[in-house]
């Protein structure tokens, strides 16, 4: 089983290297870019083929690793 | 005074550290390689500089699930005092014994310079040395300093007085061109509740001999020799 995790700052924090990436856009010609936002993902194979079991187990994983929830948000998807 | 500074894969500061503590304390710091889970009997234990893992998924976040540092929270838990610096200022927020989290730069750019700090308690075991009125002048070297914490945090940690060290100018004033790193508050360092760990971004093990830069960061450990000897 496979599941994929993706970490983003809150929507409180300020992501500088997000706003970076937009200037660099806008420096690019692509005036349409107003706000970057960027994050990491994290793939990863899992034993078993619970999806329940599954997606409790990374978000276990999330909590304890993956993501610092006092600066990330983190949205699972299992595969 | 006894301690231990302990070693990760990717630590760079941690002689710096050794010869600070043993100057200062006479005794020659235990130094504890991060897979050891046995943790000797002693005062203080410094978490030093450096890049932990690589940095690998985030600053500090594979050293604080390290075997050694369950040890290290059971003893900060236990009263024994705690100094992480830069490096280890991340480590302990990513292992909980201190709020918030410290995030990139603002600048996004690596920041290698002196800086100014107040001391804004002087009754703890790490600052007693030190003078409220007086700045003291250290050094930072980071790329992820920039404090953050919830507005619920930053209220608790301002209202309980658990700032340890604030980014100023040379005269002590707290002016944004002074913060290095876009920290909140202009938070440099901080403590626990208990006031037993102390965790900030500056390096005092920099700044323990004049041959090197003064003598402000030796204060602090000199502060720690008077509380625990």
């Amino acid at each position: 089983m496979k599941a994929r995790v993706f970490v983003t700052l809150k929507p409180a924090v300020l992501d500088p290297q997000g706003k970076a990436i937009q200037t660099a856009l806008n420096g690019l010609g692509f005036d349409e870019a107003l706000s970057v936002r960027q994050g990491k993902v994290i793939d990863l194979e899992l034993a078993g083929d619970d999806a329940a079991a599954a997606e409790k187990s990374v978000g276990a994983m999330c909590e304890k690793l993956l993501a610092n929830t006092i600066i990330e948000d983190y949205r699972i998807e299992i595969l | 005074m006894k301690s231990a500074v302990i070693v990760f894969p990717g630590s760079n500061c941690d002689r710096d550290m050794q010869v600070a503590l043993r100057e200062v304390a006479g005794k020659e710091p235990h130094m504890v390689w991060h897979g050891d889970s046995q943790m000797p009997e002693v005062d203080v234990i410094a978490i030093p500089g450096g890049f932990s893992y690589g940095d690998y998924l985030r600053c500090g976040a594979m050293a604080a699930n390290s075997p050694i540092m369950r040890e290290v929270v059971a003893k900060a838990n236990q009263g024994t005092a705690v100094l992480g610096v830069c490096n280890g200022f991340q480590v302990l927020t990513e292992c909980g014994l201190l709020p918030g989290a410290l995030m990139r730069n603002a600048s996004l750019k690596f920041v290698c310079r002196e800086v100014n700090l107040t001391v804004e308690d002087n009754t703890t075991a790490f600052t007693f040395n030190y003078s409220k009125n007086k700045p003291i002048r250290v050094s930072v070297a980071h790329g992820d300093g920039n404090f953050f914490a919830e507005q619920a945090t930053l209220e608790k940690i301002e209202g309980e007085g658990q700032v340890a060290f604030r980014y100023c100018n040379a005269q002590g004033e707290l002016v944004d061109t002074a913060n290095p790193n876009g920290s909140m508050n202009a938070i440099a360092g901080i403590f626990n509740e208990k006031r037993n760990v102390l965790g900030m971004m500056p390096h005092p093990e920099r700044h323990a001999d004049p041959a090197t830069g003064g003598n402000d960061g030796r204060l602090l450990f000199e502060s720690l020799m008077g509380a625990l000897s």
